[in-house]
């Protein structure tokens, strides 16, 4: 069932962005805009997709709702439910393993007092551990929004976690 | 050994620009490319060249190139698959972090030579920084015009764009990246039809990892035979390297293929060793995917030849006693590691990464990582070791794609090399000390 997504708006500069990846593919294909107009709007719906926001980008590519979906479910970088401010991922296979992802993670749930998979009270930390991001030669690592924060050590993990709610930081998504 | 083709640039401040690539001979061999030579002229070099997929299958990738089926007034495309997401392999994105300009250059002059007006660049949606890296070297080509219409003045017309994908291994799979490309779910397609002839919007398509693009800029530069002459055998030309693990100097390697594995992981040049000067135990050296080999067998075949950076010297001894180059995610493992821990970090990978079309591989891998974090848990038997074993050979060459085989692959060879290891976990549970806190396992 079609939701009412009167409400729901990209910005100016945001559906500039979705206009100039649609114009990328050919003019009967624009459902191949899809997953990147899902990331601009994650971006500019706080961190993930409501049913709302997916009904939203359908209308726009002129699709069915549950083709959104059905893409938004299979692909581990769409929240389909809130997060906190700061969307914290730990890498935790092999070489992150091997250089010590899982004292990393403990230290983080220890220091915001949840576990893996949960939010802080205050919204403003989702911790979640991850499979292989890339970074196998700077491991551990962990990825803060779209940032990277490699060769982790547990000085490192304090420093960046001050650095962050001293900013009051909210991740930037693309 | 330290023939360098690809990152020979990769120290110079600036060499993301276009300027200074350009300073450096960037874009000249596509300028003489375009004036000097046809299409197929480009298709026969990198057929000599001996070039194969540098994505991990190895595949000839001229051979491929010339699969490409051209039926008069059908689009051709070319996507470069820059989904790297095979556990221990960053390379890809090294490269186009720091020298974005060779995979443009290298798209266009494969572009050209494939007949395709349109590109994609398919990299994986974690890369967002890097997206926007390629983004800006794009922006630049076109003004120089080395994009857009009649490139050069040579009549040829070309549009390359960047697509994000948002967090799936399996779209690293040529056909589900094509799927993917198309807004779809992941979900890699029976083949035959291959994309050479029904690739992306059912249109003939070439798909090429990073690396392979950006070998044919070097490749057409020197001409084919030449760079046929750099390597060993079959394994022409030099190949990205990605280390890591346990090692003192983890980082990406371009090596000249036919470099010896013990230097390789010895030497200063490359990884200089194994750190606070532990013993070796394991290496994976293409990837998660390849078979695991014990020290004695990464450094030297059963015949007791040193074992070599190429395909055919890793892959001496098929699975029994040897590996595979795959990707070159090359992750070393210390004495002190647990050989049944990594291997559940990539069974727990692979279960995450199903897609979910096949049977065998979406109950059959989250069979494995039970069986697993119950034999790490102190509540396994030795039956479970077998049944894994079992599990596995009855994923392998059971599904649509090859995320089976590069599940089942890793439990063959772990089980293979490391059983006693296995039955140590099995026979004398109480020595695995907290087990539950380091694998975070519930109860």
């Amino acid at each position: 069932m079609m939701t009412n997504t009167q409400d729901i708006q990209f910005s100016k500069e945001a559906m500039e962005k979705v206009q100039k990846i649609i114009s990328r593919y050919p003019s009967d294909r624009k459902k191949s805009a899809l997953i990147p107009i899902l990331h601009i709007a994650q971006a500019e719906f706080d961190g993930w997709l409501s049913p709302q926001t997916m009904d939203y980008v359908a209308s726009i590519l002129n699709i069915q709702s549950i083709e959104v979906y059905e893409v938004a479910s299979f692909y581990s970088m769409f929240n389909l439910e809130p997060v906190g401010n700061c969307l914290i991922e730990v890498c935790r296979t092999s070489s992150c393993w091997l250089c010590g992802a899982e004292d990393i993670i403990d230290h983080i749930e220890n220091k915001l007092g949840i576990s893996v998979g949960e939010t802080t009270p205050d919204g403003m930390f989702t911790l979640k551990a991850v499979e292989c991001l890339g970074s196998c030669g700077t491991a551990p690592m962990m990825q803060v929004g779209a940032d990277y924060h490699e060769n982790l050590t547990i000085e490192k993990v304090d420093n960046l976690f001050d650095q962050f709610r001293n900013e009051n930081k909210k991740s930037r998504y693309c | 050994m330290s023939k360098k083709l690809l990152l020979k640039n990769d120290h110079i401040p600036g060499i993301n620009t276009l300027a200074t690539y350009k300073e450096n001979g960037g874009y000249a061999v596509l300028t003489n490319a375009l004036k000097n030579l046809s299409p197929d002229a480009i298709v026969e070099e990198v057929k000599k060249s001996g070039l194969r997929g540098r994505g991990g299958a190895g595949f000839p990738t001229g051979m491929k190139w010339s699969f490409l089926a051209k039926p008069e007034g059908v689009p051709r495309y070319l996507v470069c698959n820059a989904d790297e997401s095979e556990p221990g392999t960053f390379k890809d994105r090294y490269l186009m972090e720091r020298i974005p300009h060779l995979l443009v250059e290298g798209m266009i002059l494969s572009s050209f030579a494939l007949g395709a007006n349109t590109s994609y660049i398919y990299i994986r949606g974690e890369y967002f920084y890097v997206a926007n890296i390629l983004e800006k070297a794009i922006d630049e080509a076109y003004q120089a015009g080395y994009l857009g219409k009649n490139i050069l003045g040579t009549g040829f017309n070309l549009d390359l764009y960047v697509q994000v994908g948002a967090g799936a291994y399996i779209c690293g799979e040529e056909t589900a990246l094509l799927e993917s490309l198309e807004g779809k779910r992941g979900n890699p397609r029976i083949k035959p039809p291959f994309p050479a002839v029904a690739g992306l919007y059912g249109c003939p398509t070439v798909v090429n990892n990073v690396e392979t693009i950006a070998a044919v800029v070097p490749i057409i530069e020197m001409g084919g035979e030449e760079y046929a002459k750099i390597g060993i055998g079959k394994s022409t030309g030099t190949k990205l390297i990605s280390a890591s693990g346990h090692i003192n100097k983890p980082g990406v390697y371009e090596i000249e293929l036919g470099l010896p594995v013990e230097e390789f992981i010895y030497s200063e040049e490359w990884c200089g060793g194994i750190r606070g000067g532990r013993k070796m135990k394991a290496v994976v050296a293409g990837g998660s995917s390849v078979p695991i080999l014990p020290t004695e067998l990464i450094l030297k075949t059963v015949n007791g030849e040193p074992r070599l950076m190429s395909y055919e010297s890793l892959g001496d001894g098929g699975f029994i006693s040897g590996t595979m180059l795959g990707s070159g995610g090359f992750i070393v493992m210390d004495e002190e590691t647990s050989i049944v821990k990594n291997l559940y970090t990539f069974s727990r990978f692979y279960h995450h990464e199903s897609c979910g079309q096949c049977s065998p591989c979406r109950e059959g891998i989250g069979w494995m990582e039970r069986i697993l974090e119950k034999i790490l848990d102190g509540r396994g038997t030795l039956a479970d070791i077998d049944l894994l074993w079992d599990i596995q050979s009855k994923i392998e060459g059971k599904t649509i794609c090859p995320l089976g085989e590069a599940a089942a692959w890793p439990v063959a060879a772990a089980i293979r090399h490391f059983r006693p290891e296995f039955e140590a976990y099995v026979t004398n549970p109480d020595s695995i000390k907290d087990i539950k806190h380091y694998y975070r396992l519930k109860n």
